[in-house]
């Protein structure tokens, strides 16, 4: 197996999230589309440090994934909050500021 | 059993050398944070009055260690994991910073929090938790522990954005705030991801051994750098990163709000001078022009908008865009060599005397709300008559912010000017006079709030005086203080940037 292999996934599904985020526009969907980029690191991580012979790159992603799953757990709690008070979770519904 | 285990031929664990009394600061805090989560549930109710008090003290303890750190300083710079976690002058003032902006949050938010009904323990609570990444930020040298700093910094932010639960204003707030900045880490993630690809190593000083190419620079490394700065570009609100700042400033609780556009700013720069000043000295020909254009753009667009608000909260949120353009600006020009000042002491200099002058304007905010429930610029008229010394204050932070002498903001800004116009480099040049032309912008909507106060009648002619609680004018007094010191003995603080030999060793 080589490195670009590992590297041409990650940079596949880092563009399927990007993707994702920047059309989709429900809530939940958007913070999947993260999730994907995310995981796309993680692959990247895991792929270097095995071709670096370093363990950090595992490190890193193991404290990616701890972090992603705290960051998921406050943002569906935010999108829980919204729908409980909008019953929707449309995100370009939240439009009473505009920037 | 255990001889059968010592048999198997296990590679022996060193514990790495731990300098007990460098990370004396951050264990306290940690400490005391635990300490005080662990007394509001014991206690509930009966605990709760005291909150806001037990908190700010937590705050106020860990400056011991770094009062005795900072009188040691022939120990300095103390350096752990191999150069992963730095303690220096740079850090400790920093770590000073974060922790008064917290002191004086605590203080904005006693009796906002007490008033309306809201969860208020669980709020002081995450403000430490963010305040705890903050301190480490300014320490971090090492790609995991700026990353793990900043999303401790982000997440109770994100939570606290929302605090308001049933505000459709506060709730957006949230969102908006959450999915962009969970966003920007991720993109920044990748970047630092390639970082770590080329260097094998995540300590900043290795990726920018790793990554010197002499000049010539590989498209995957500018792409990499690229990523990287946009995830700060984020939590600086730089344009076109900023789209977040002014509702989220809007609809969260506006002690959270003077938090986000002071303290947690802070920490993006902080992690943004570490990068770009550590890891990538190098690489100039790809940070100065992206730094450029970043500073340029952000100062002109968060100005622009600035002068069509008429709310107050929204100015000061586009306001703080410009500021961090101006900011941004030392960095443009990093790779030379300076004599005097330098873009790191240039830019630390700068938040001191930024936080102290913002800190205020939205105490006078907090405390003109309590009166007029209102945020238009309008609802200032006539402040002079009623409270002559809260709109003495308030002219103060603004002539601080639009940078005239003799109050702290001239200082700031004279040093980024410093630091631009030294070498009489093209680039630094040009951004000195777009930068120059930006301040005179800026004076005039701060001073137009400026002449609301003085000249202009009270909307109503509610003449009632407004009433200063202990929490929030104790924060004034700090701020007023911090703000005229700052002005009248420039350079107080001395060189702040002993840091930026750390790539070299």
């Amino acid at each position: 197996m080589y490195l670009t292999q590992y590297l041409l996934l990650a940079a596949v599904l880092f563009c399927i999230g990007v993707y994702g985020v920047l059309t989709r526009r429900n809530g939940v969907l958007v913070l999947m589309s993260i999730e994907l980029i995310l995981n796309a690191v993680n692959i990247n991580m895991v792929a270097f440090g095995t071709y670096n012979a370093d363990v950090g790159g595992q490190v890193f992603a193991l404290f990616i994934i701890a972090v992603a799953a705290a960051e998921v757990g406050v943002g569906l709690a935010i999108v829980l909050l919204i729908y409980r008070n909008r019953r929707s979770i449309d995100v370009s519904d939240a439009s009473l500021m505009r920037g | 059993m255990l001889s059968l285990l010592a048999q198997i031929d296990q590679p022996s664990f060193v514990r790495p050398e731990i300098d007990w009394h460098g990370v004396a600061p951050e264990l306290l805090l940690l400490g005391l944070g635990a300490l005080v989560t662990t007394l509001d549930i014991i206690f509930l109710e009966r605990i709760r009055r005291f909150m806001p008090m037990l908190t700010g003290i937590a705050f106020l303890i860990p400056l011991i260690p770094i009062l005795t750190l900072w009188s040691q300083s022939e120990d300095l710079p103390r350096v752990m994991f191999d150069g992963a976690y730095v303690i220096d002058r740079y850090s400790l003032a920093l770590k000073v910073l974060f922790l008064l902006s917290g002191y004086i949050v605590v203080l904005l938010s006693t009796d906002y929090m007490a008033e309306g009904d809201y969860y208020d323990s669980e709020f002081y609570q995450l403000i430490s938790a963010s305040i705890l990444g903050m301190v480490v930020m300014s320490s971090a040298r090492d790609l995991i522990s700026i990353f793990v700093a900043l999303e401790l910094i982000s997440i109770p932010a994100y939570l606290m954005a929302a605090w308001r639960k049933r505000d459709l204003k506060s709730n957006e707030a949230g969102l908006k705030y959450m999915l962009m900045g969970v966003f920007a880490s991720a993109i920044m993630l990748y970047g630092m991801s390639i970082l770590y690809g080329f260097a094998g190593d995540t300590k900043l000083s290795s990726i920018a051994t790793a990554i010197d190419f002499g000049g010539d620079t590989a498209p995957i490394v500018t792409l990499a750098i690229v990523f990287t700065v946009i995830g700060f570009g984020f939590k600086v609100s730089a344009v076109p990163f900023h789209t977040w700042a002014p509702d989220t400033y809007e609809g969260a609780p506006t002690p959270l709000t003077a938090f986000l556009a002071v303290a947690s700013k802070a920490a993006g720069f902080v992690a943004l001078i570490s990068i770009v000043l550590v890891a990538l000295p190098n690489q100039a020909d790809v940070v100065q022009p992206l730094m450029w254009v970043l500073s340029a753009v952000t100062m002109t667009v968060g100005n622009l908008i600035a002068i069509r608000q008429t709310n107050i909260v929204r100015m000061l949120a586009y306001s703080g865009v410009a500021q961090a353009g101006y900011m941004l600006a030392p960095l443009a020009v990093y790779g030379q060599e300076f004599n005097e000042t330098n873009p790191a002491n240039a830019i630390v200099n700068y938040l001191l005397v930024y936080a102290a002058m913002n800190f205020g304007a939205f105490a006078v905010v907090l405390l003109g709300a309590r009166k007029t429930r209102s945020g238009e610029i309008s609802s200032y008229g006539g402040l002079m008559n009623y409270a002559p010394g809260l709109g003495a204050a308030m002219t103060l932070f603004l002539f601080s912010l639009a940078g005239i002498p003799p109050v702290g903001g001239w200082w700031a800004k004279f040093q980024i000017f410093n630091v631009l116009t030294q070498n009489a480099s093209w680039a630094g040049i040009s951004l000195a006079v777009i930068a120059a032309v930006n301040s005179v912008f800026a004076a005039f909507y701060y001073l137009n709030i400026a002449k609301q106060m003085w000249f202009m009648p009270e909307p109503n002619e509610d003449h009632t005086p407004i009433r200063f609680p202990a929490p929030l004018a104790t924060a004034l007094a700090i701020t007023v203080i911090a703000t005229i010191v700052f002005g009248i003995l420039p350079g107080i603080t001395g060189d702040l940037s002993d840091f930026t030999n750390l790539a070299a060793r």
